[in-house]
């Protein structure tokens, strides 16, 4: 089955009713999606399919069949937000994080508190106390708001994938051997 | 433990054409879309409670359509919470519903949970239903062979159960044009990522009417408290409404916490729509 992973055209194969969490995790081998509750609740193995967060561990692998997908691996280790969550320590166990991450890019540049606040609804954290995480998050629009900008339209626009596509260092791999 | 999927067949229909000849074919598939309740069923180690072959409605776009004409508005059973929360169509015509649809789950569910979803899983909770149910929602029924109009309010039978046969699908559910003030509210442990201990939806019109979910084996209309109310006494329909209701003790709340608290909600959907 074919999609785009991490901006890399792949084709993988797997169970079509297997969570999409799984093929990532199994198939390609991208352990940076975490399983939380594994029912929808915690957030905590959000992707982007076509630019918009889900639970990996509710979607089957045959739904993203020619979408985009998006996982923490995708961004390599220099977005402004990963650093971010360092900076301010918006991660403390780090199961949460990727998903946080995720979710937060998804919310578009210079995201307000209460955009933030709603955003990241679904993502649950039980270390930080979100305070943290919030304040990380906020920390890129106001330090360097056209690098917050130009990152968040690099994942979340699937019409038009950036020239050049994303860091190619961590795409993972897929049975094709792509 | 989590369901073996081995043996799980699952079909995958280029359109709902082919979709309603598939389950004509062979009625005990399952169809699935946004999976956002039958993916939890997965991960309980349930998912074949219903069947072991499943048939996948997600990519079939044209279900997903929202529409509105001067006969009301008609949304497709693929919209998803987002899609409604996001419709300039449903904000105008049925705010209320766009009012439920932001209290679902969160945005990772909003973006993958589907209305069509929401009515067919028949959850007493289901945040969508009392909206549908006060509006005097139609569910639009398609089998390979006919259509069939349902009246939202004699959509469920019982607990988790419904009209809808095995050969068809939910295609639309249509919204008359309301007129008066709609008004909902949905009481759960947290705001987000919670399930309802009550979720009521209200339209204040002549006559008024009124929808509850989880005091029920499903969603209810309460006719003696809606006249009641279209007689003009709150007090009076507190009193209906305490007897209409048949709430239960469960793991999310107690009858007690449920019946007081509707209760309270009838009044403040009296005071909230009074001066509109």
């Amino acid at each position: 089955m074919k999609l785009t992973l991490n901006g890399a055209d792949v084709e993988v194969e797997a169970h079509p009713m297997k969570r999409l969490l799984d093929v990532l995790r199994e198939e390609c081998q991208l352990t940076g999606t975490k399983e939380g509750c594994g029912e929808g609740e915690c957030g905590a193995c959000t992707v982007l399919v076509d630019g918009e967060p889900v639970c990996a561990c509710l979607v089957p692998w045959a739904q993203v069949e020619g979408a985009e997908v998006t996982t923490i691996e995708g961004l390599g280790d220099a977005h402004p937000l990963q650093q971010a969550f360092m900076d301010e320590v918006g991660a403390q166990c780090g199961i949460c994080t990727p998903g946080m991450i995720l979710a937060a890019i998804a919310l578009g540049p210079n995201p307000p508190l209460e955009k933030i606040k709603a955003g990241l609804t679904g993502n649950l954290c039980r270390c930080t106390g979100y305070e943290a995480i919030y304040r990380a998050i906020q920390s890129v629009r106001s330090a360097s708001p056209r690098v917050a900008s130009r990152a968040s339209r690099r994942v979340t626009s699937d019409a038009h994938p950036p020239s050049g596509g994303y860091p190619a260092r961590v795409t993972g791999q897929s049975s094709s051997g792509e | 433990m989590r369901t073996a999927i081995g043996e799980l067949r699952l079909l995958r229909p280029k359109t709902w054409r082919d979709a309603l000849g598939m389950l004509h074919d062979d009625p005990h598939l399952v169809p699935l879309a946004g999976c956002t309740d039958l993916y939890v069923a997965l991960n309980f180690g349930t998912l074949t409670a219903g069947g072991s072959r499943f048939l996948d409605l997600w990519p079939l776009a044209p279900l997903r359509r929202i529409t509105m004409t001067s006969d009301g508005l008609t949304i497709g059973a693929l919209a998803t919470y987002t899609d409604i929360i996001k419709s300039r169509h449903v904000r105008k015509a049925l705010p209320m519903l766009v009012e439920a649809a932001r209290q679902i789950g969160g945005p990772q569910i909003q973006n993958r949970g589907t209305i069509g979803g929401n009515i067919a899983n028949a959850s007493p909770a289901g945040d969508t239903l009392p909206v549908l149910a006060a509006a005097d929602a139609i569910v639009i029924l398609r089998s390979a062979a006919a259509e069939r109009r349902v009246p939202f309010n004699k959509f469920y039978t019982g607990y988790r159960t419904t009209v809808r046969r095995p050969d068809e699908l939910i295609v639309s559910v249509e919204i008359p044009p309301q007129r008066g003030t709609q008004w909902f509210r949905k009481v759960g442990t947290r705001a987000a990522q919670a399930i309802s201990k009550i979720v009521i939806a209200g339209v204040r019109d002549d006559p008024p009417r009124i929808a509850i979910g989880s005091v029920a084996p499903t969603v209810v209309r309460v006719p003696r408290t809606e006249a009641a109310l279209a007689a003009g006494s709150i007090d009076d329909a507190v009193k209906m409404l305490a007897e209409e209701i048949k709430p239960i003790d469960d793991v999310r709340s107690t009858a007690d916490y449920r019946r007081t608290v509707t209760l309270n909600l009838l009044r403040r959907f009296w005071a909230d729509t009074a001066s509109a």
